[in-house]
């Protein structure tokens, strides 16, 4: 069952793995870190340990909020013994995860097909 | 050409508010494009200015919109400057936490002052530190370090 929401692409693929693909290119504003929170907390909450894929493929641009809403999700995730895996970040927002570290916080993978194997 | 040559200076005041910062950000953004700066480049710039404006409106004037965010940028084909000052107390930025320790890697925030520093050419504060002073120079007007006169 796929589901949409404004600013993200909901697919579970296999049993229980969620994939959910970031819409907006631009990813800026508070009241849309706030709108993905509020999308992203249910499907955690709802399956519990959660096994999410977050695909980048369409963002083009960031800035160091969204990474403290990822920090935020994967505290969750983790804390309950799930796995999050990003996917499909574009270069010049890959250097924004190694600058401040942060790409070997989460993993990262280049591609959904790549992020996909082991889980499904 | 001859508009591309010409340098701009101007001073600013925004209201308090994310609207206000995104509306310039466009502005200043196109700007730069037209006097030839690149996607990498505009990349930089525009990361930059969300982080100095989040700094402002956010932590400097707490998002009061009595208070003000005083902007002066020049663009021309070489440089990109701009500075951005709040009403706030300000801060030191010698003090503030390395969010690349591994004691800080999981806290939420705090990584738009590296950002900045990351991505501009310069970067300064003010001794009080509630203004920043930012400078890309354009990537392909930029003689290499090795190059000699």
């Amino acid at each position: 069952m796929d589901q949409k929401s404004p600013n993200m692409t909901v697919e579970y693929v296999g049993e229980d793995v969620i994939v959910a693909t970031l819409v907006d290119e631009k990813i800026l504003e508070e009241s849309q870190i706030q709108a993905l929170e509020s999308s992203f907390l249910p499907l955690i909450e709802e399956n519990n340990p959660a096994k999410l894929v977050v695909d980048f493929s369409n963002v083009r641009f960031l800035t160091s909020s969204v990474l403290g809403l990822l920090i935020r999700l994967s505290k969750k995730i983790y804390e309950a013994g799930g796995i999050l895996r990003l996917c499909g970040i574009q270069p010049k927002i890959y250097e924004i995860f190694k600058i401040t570290r942060l790409d070997k916080v989460f993993d990262i993978y280049p591609t959904r097909e790549e992020a996909l194997e082991g889980l499904v | 050409m001859a508009k591309n040559l010409r340098s701009s200076r101007r001073k600013l005041e925004l209201t308090s508010t994310m609207e206000a910062a995104e509306r310039l950000c466009s502005e200043l953004l196109e700007e730069a494009k037209e006097k030839g700066f690149e996607e990498e480049d505009l990349f930089a710039i525009h990361l930059a200015l969300e982080e100095a404006f989040v700094n402002s409106i956010q932590h400097g004037n707490h998002s009061d919109p009595s208070k003000k965010v005083y902007v002066e940028y020049s663009i021309t084909p070489q440089r990109f400057e701009i500075s951005i000052a709040d009403e706030g107390p300000g801060f030191d930025p010698g003090t503030l936490p390395d969010p690349r320790m591994p004691e800080n890697l999981c806290k939420t925030s705090g990584r738009g002052v590296l950002l900045i520093r990351s991505f501009m050419d310069e970067v300064e504060y003010n001794s009080k530190g509630n203004q920043i002073r930012m400078v890309k120079f354009k990537r392909a007007g930029v003689p290499s370090k090795g190059q000699r006169g």
